[in-house]
């Protein structure tokens, strides 16, 4: 009985990982096959950083049970930070240190956002944080986009007017031009290893004593009050933990841009809106769910752009299929019925 | 010294005394019963004694220790532990997952221990399931282990909420209405599980039903409340002779 409970989880981690592991080779095997055209070849990092972002959301709305419509700007936050760091610190590092504490800081600037939000906001019951995130990240959005920092001498300064007021050397974040010429970093090798990380510790988390508290606020926050779970520590712990996720996303896709400007298009409200899509239509609380739906919904549009605008209509269709796919109880106990690595293999192709 | 002590509990809700001037003393190891006709307060007690509300006036001890007005959380810590009455189980988990969050503060191990999967997770792990199995097989549940718990019979959701509750490991067990919904054989096994709990882990319950055969059946002292006063008090077959309970509850159509 125990060892049974044990491995059916375990088996189901596994699936989750090997299929993003598979995926990655299968992609990295077509590149060197030269069946990867630079247009798809350009999609593979936005990829990982939309995947990362779903698994990344899903632990906020699927696993914590409570709405976050601002995502996209812990990954704005995560992304100017880091992309800061790595133009300060240029000249000075090697490429790979330099890159990986470039994530390191993007993630860590993001969580400290996550966990100031959530301060307030965690303790109420019901919509606060849905509202709260959907405000935050619209501020962080035009607050990126009026803020000059700039190196004058050896010390940095910044101005939320203007940059000619303060005569700086060097411009580093240059108002609503953003931060140019970031360092071209990221590569799909660095995105898979951002993806599969978040995956584990996710998983992992889910998995074991804190993950049980944080499904047991979601499924009945008065027993979980009951049999003497700190709602509010768990509430913070997913909801920083998922920012931290967002902002090394938010930092891979800095350094996947010549400049990183912060647009709407970007990191505005329908990129929130887009993960949530990704979340929904993956199965709320499936990790491997989400990362599938990032990955369908991402190349769709692109794979049928040789039929022009027909590719929207297709789109949706998709869309309502996966919808009806995931949710309706008959197709799921289809899939539940049979191996759970049949569904991941045919949806890997 | 008594388990648990209430001494002048009130509670108000606008111009309602949802209940007031509320006594009860239960020694260890006693079952007391708490009944009385719908709306009479008996749910609010329990809320109060939880900590789910905040009383208006009032103290109560928990083996000596003032316990008034603390968190839920802080309630349980200090031995409370509770079922509802309509039943609130973690739906979406699996039947042992639930009593493994009962075990929560039993069986602590860091967050970073469970994300690098260190040694000491694997080992609190490991005895965390046994210790749920355990109380599973006290509830006849260990086979449905795995089951998602919302897929259980009713009857069986109303005993995995005790053995959640018995989980946290409680000085005082609260059963609000154990019986409600369940056939006879279902309430002869849930008494044959109340004896047990009692016999093997010297528990103290204190329990709100309508049930009288099962109220009958088991409780030692009882309390009868009414429009949230006390209306009797003491020993369970006085209690139920008493003329003025026998009113109250032939005066109330719904029992």
């Amino acid at each position: 009985m125990k060892k049974r409970t044990l491995t059916k989880a375990t088996k189901d981690n596994f699936a989750t990982i090997a299929m993003i592991v598979v995926l990655y080779a299968a992609v990295t095997i077509a590149a060197q096959a030269g069946l990867i055209n630079s247009h798809l070849g350009g999609l593979l990092v936005p990829l990982c950083v939309y995947a990362t972002m779903a698994v990344s959301l899903n632990l906020v709305v699927g696993i914590l049970g409570e709405l976050s419509l601002g995502h996209a700007g812990f990954m704005c936050v995560g992304a100017f930070s880091a992309a800061f760091f790595s133009k300060v610190t240029e000249a000075s590092m090697n490429t790979f240190p330099r890159f990986f504490l470039a994530i390191l800081v993007g993630g860590i600037v993001a969580g400290i956002f996550g966990f100031l939000i959530g301060i307030p906001v965690l303790r109420l019951n019901g919509d606060y944080l849905a509202i709260v995130t959907l405000a935050f990240g619209e501020i962080i959005k035009n607050i990126m986009n009026v803020l000059y920092v700039g190196k004058v001498g050896n010390s940095i300064r910044f101005s939320l007017d203007s940059s000619a007021a303060m005569d700086m050397d060097e411009m580093i974040i240059n108002g609503p031009q953003g931060i140019t010429g970031t360092p071209y970093d990221a590569t799909f090798t660095v995105g898979f290893i951002i993806l599969l990380i978040s995956v584990i510790v996710v998983l992992n988390l889910v998995n074991s004593r804190s993950g049980r508290a944080i499904m047991a606020i979601r499924d009945n926050r008065i027993a979980a009050e009951s049999v003497g779970i700190r709602v509010t520590r768990y509430k913070m712990l997913a909801f920083t933990l998922s920012a931290v996720i967002a902002g090394c996303a938010g930092a891979l896709y800095a350094h996947n841009l010549a400049s990183l400007i912060a647009t709407p298009a970007r990191f505005g409200y329908n990129m929130s809106i887009l993960f949530l899509v990704f979340v929904v239509l993956g199965g709320i609380g499936s990790t491997r769910g989400s990362i599938i739906a990032a990955v369908i919904l991402t190349l769709i549009p692109e794979v049928l752009r040789f039929i022009g605008d027909y590719r929207m209509l297709i789109y949706a269709v998709i869309m309502i299929v996966m919808m009806i796919v995931n949710w309706n109880p008959k197709s799921r106990a289809f899939i539940e019925a049979h191996n759970p690595f049949r569904k991941k293999e045919k949806e890997v192709q | 010294m008594a388990l648990l002590e209430v001494r002048n509990l009130a509670i108000q809700f606008g111009g309602l005394r949802a209940v007031d001037d509320f006594e009860l003393t239960i020694e260890k190891g006693q079952l007391y019963g708490l009944i009385g006709p719908n709306g009479a307060g008996k749910t609010t007690v329990f809320n109060l004694l939880t900590g789910e509300y905040k009383p208006t006036e009032g103290i109560i001890k928990l083996d000596g220790q003032d316990i008034t007005g603390r968190s839920t959380v802080e309630i349980n810590r200090a031995g409370i532990a509770r079922t509802f009455q309509n039943i609130r189980l973690f739906k979406q988990l699996s039947v042992l997952d639930n009593v493994k969050i009962g075990l929560h503060n039993q069986y602590p191990y860091p967050t970073a221990a469970a994300i690098f999967r260190l040694p000491s997770y694997f080992k609190t792990e490991k005895a965390m399931n046994e210790k749920a199995l355990e109380l599973l097989k006290v509830f006849h549940l260990e086979e449905e282990a795995d089951t998602l718990s919302s897929n259980l019979p009713y009857g069986k959701q109303r005993k995995l909420e005790i053995a959640r509750a018995m989980a946290t490991n409680p000085k005082l067990l609260l059963l609000d209405e154990p019986a409600a919904g369940m056939n006879p054989n279902e309430t002869e096994e849930l008494m044959e599980n109340i004896a047990y709990i009692r016999e093997h882990f010297g528990m103290t319950i204190l329990l709100i039903e309508h049930d009288m055969k099962l109220v009958f059946g088991i409780c030692e002292e009882l309390t009868v409340l009414n429009f949230g006063r006390t209306l009797a008090q003491g020993e369970t077959r006085e209690v139920l002779a008493n003329p003025e309970v026998i009113k109250a509850y032939l005066g109330d159509d719904e029992d």
